[in-house]
């Protein structure tokens, strides 16, 4: 039955939601590649922007930026997804205990507290017991707003898994950590993986928190774009803006990808 | 969707029961010492004294709520009354942050309802398509978003390019901008949840409606709305509180007459000019609305379902 489904018109907001979420992405990465100096004319096709991301007089600046970025989303993003792996076992695993309300509401805080207000709460702590704001802090930060991010899917996926395999190696006298290691782990991959890439991209995109406790000096390339838009949105800017979004692409694509893959073959293999 | 108040994990089997405090540690640890405690320290800053070069005096005080609700003259010696300036403050952002709560409603509902009623093959695509946008960088988002609709910018000329107007509109720096960068920034969070409750509704309740002629509309007014209620409410409370806070499309979208809580924050930290224990206050009054908001949609989510 087509009829009661089909509402006039809303196919038209439907492209009309998808116009306004992507309309202004499109349009940055096409003049990212515009060669004129004016980011109001179009000036022909050119890569020169994204050259001068590389070698122009800011490259140093935004290149110290991305590596801190990035070598703070992989550290975060892995500390996080060990942290959320072993929380969903024993939330999934751990049968019925007490307190373990109160744990799902904590593992879900960071979710509740607006970003601002946990950037504030953030700053004063680190200023408090005295640490110098600055990579540390903010690789600190990342964890703590990663973990949720890593946990849902690890949890929803585990949630699928039923533990008669576990079972089934005990029963075969494994001891709890081979029965972890060589059964569940396994099975439980594409919702790690995925967990880990979610609290990767979160990482990379966190502006507020990260610009409130990374001190003086300190730069990830969110905070310098920032920096640099205050002035006026340059060509260059856009080139980096691309790259990312590229990345950031890729990132979830992959996500959704290995999900979609383990959510066809949710049994393990058959044992040759 | 399950809402983000309610716990619908099974309990599942007891294998890693003994362990359970050391698996759980680490979290505790993280969250309870990086969050919980940090929160807690800001409330004690809020009734802290006030220290010149940024940070603060440890002395109790009142004085950072007592700047945000009340005035009290020049010299502070005049009879205190309301002082609107903060509160004005908060009700544009409560405003701004409703606004984009509806923008996203009256778009997203459709989107939702759209996808949720495509074969189950390519909902998937639609979706990934809708959920996209949420993983790219905020701030770069909003930043394209500037560019798109400043005075000399694509959207503009291609406006003028099709004779639609003959100058460009001002919307950089007005409240318009404010909201289609709050609409922008949260709109695949207001199409989730509706589409989880969508997808789970019975079609053949549009159908019988249908056969006791009643029309689209009123189905829809009548049958459907009441139904997918819940996910209605997740994704309005989704929209709203981060709005609320929201920094980034204010700041860069804004401008002074459009001045958000979250810039208000922002200012209270930010060199010699700050004052820590009111940036402490004007957050612990954010985060007692935002929590209000999820414990009236916590009551009332335990009331739908226990109807």
């Amino acid at each position: 039955m087509k009829g009661v489904r089909h509402y006039p018109g809303f196919l038209g907001m439907t492209i009309l939601c998808l116009v306004v979420l992507y309309a202004p992405l499109l349009v940055i990465m096409a003049y990212s590649f515009n060669g004129s100096t004016s980011i109001t004319s179009w000036g022909g096709f050119s890569l020169r922007w994204y050259a001068e991301v590389f070698n122009g007089p800011e490259s140093e600046r935004f290149g110290q930026a991305a590596w801190n970025s990035l070598t703070i989303a992989v550290i975060a993003a892995t500390v996080a997804t060990a942290i959320a792996t072993a929380a969903a076992v024993a939330m999934v695993r751990g049968g019925r205990f007490r307190g373990r309300g109160a744990t799902f509401a904590l593992i879900n805080l960071p979710l509740m507290v607006p970003e601002i207000v946990t950037a504030v709460a953030t700053l004063i702590f680190f200023s408090m017991i005295g640490l110098t704001t600055g990579y540390l802090t903010v690789l600190v930060a990342h964890v703590t707003f990663c973990i949720p991010f890593a946990y849902l899917p690890i949890s929803a996926r585990l949630q699928g898994i039923e533990d008669q395999y576990e079972q089934a190696a005990r029963d075969l006298y494994a001891t709890r950590w081979q029965a972890f290691r060589l059964i569940l782990l396994p099975l439980l991959a594409p919702g790690v993986i995925s967990g880990f890439l979610l609290a990767f991209i979160i990482s990379l995109d966190d502006f507020i928190i990260t610009n409130f406790v990374k001190g003086a000096g300190m730069e990830t390339l969110p905070t310098a774009i920032f920096g640099s838009v205050k002035q006026g949105i340059k060509p260059n800017i856009m080139a980096i803006s691309t790259l990312m979004l590229i990345v950031s692409i890729l990132f979830v694509t992959l996500s959704y990808l290995i999900n979609r893959k383990g959510r066809r073959s949710p049994q393990p293999p058959t044992p040759s | 969707m399950a809402g983000p108040l309610s716990d619908h994990t099974p309990e599942g089997s007891g294998g890693y029961r003994g362990l359970v405090g050391a698996l759980l540690l680490p979290t505790w640890i993280a969250i309870g010492v990086f969050l919980v405690l940090p929160v807690a320290l800001m409330a004690v800053y809020s009734v802290l004294t006030k220290e010149f070069r940024g940070g603060v005096d440890w002395q109790f005080s009142l004085a950072a709520y007592d700047q945000f609700f009340l005035n009290r003259g020049l010299f502070g010696d005049e009879p205190p009354v309301l002082e609107w300036t903060y509160i004005a403050i908060f009700l544009r952002s409560i405003w701004q942050a409703l606004l984009a709560t509806v923008f996203c409603l009256l778009i997203g509902f459709p989107t939702a309802w759209f996808i949720a009623t495509r074969p189950a093959a390519s909902r998937g695509i639609w979706l990934f398509l809708i959920t996209i946008p949420y993983w790219v960088n905020l701030l770069i988002r909003t930043v394209s978003l500037k560019f798109l609709i400043r005075d000399n910018g694509p959207l503009n000329e291609a406006l003028i390019g099709i004779g639609l107007i003959d100058s460009p509109l001002p919307l950089v720096n007005t409240n318009l901008a404010v909201q289609l960068g709050l609409f922008y920034s949260y709109l695949p969070f207001m199409v989730l949840p509706i589409y989880a409750a969508v997808e789970r509704y019975n079609f053949a309740l549009s159908e019988a409606a249908a056969d006791l002629y009643a029309s689209r509309w009123v189905t829809l007014r009548e049958i459907v709305l009441p139904i997918v209620r819940p996910g209605i409410v997740a994704g309005c409370l989704l929209v709203f509180i981060p709005s609320l806070g929201a920094f980034l499309a204010p700041d860069l979208l804004g401008g002074a007459k459009t001045f958000m809580i979250g810039s208000l924050i922002d200012e209270q930290f930010k060199g010699s000019l700050g004052n820590w224990p009111f940036g402490a206050a004007v957050s612990m009054i954010l985060m007692t609305l935002v929590m209000i908001a999820l414990l009236v949609y916590a009551r009332s989510a335990a009331k739908g379902e226990a109807a």
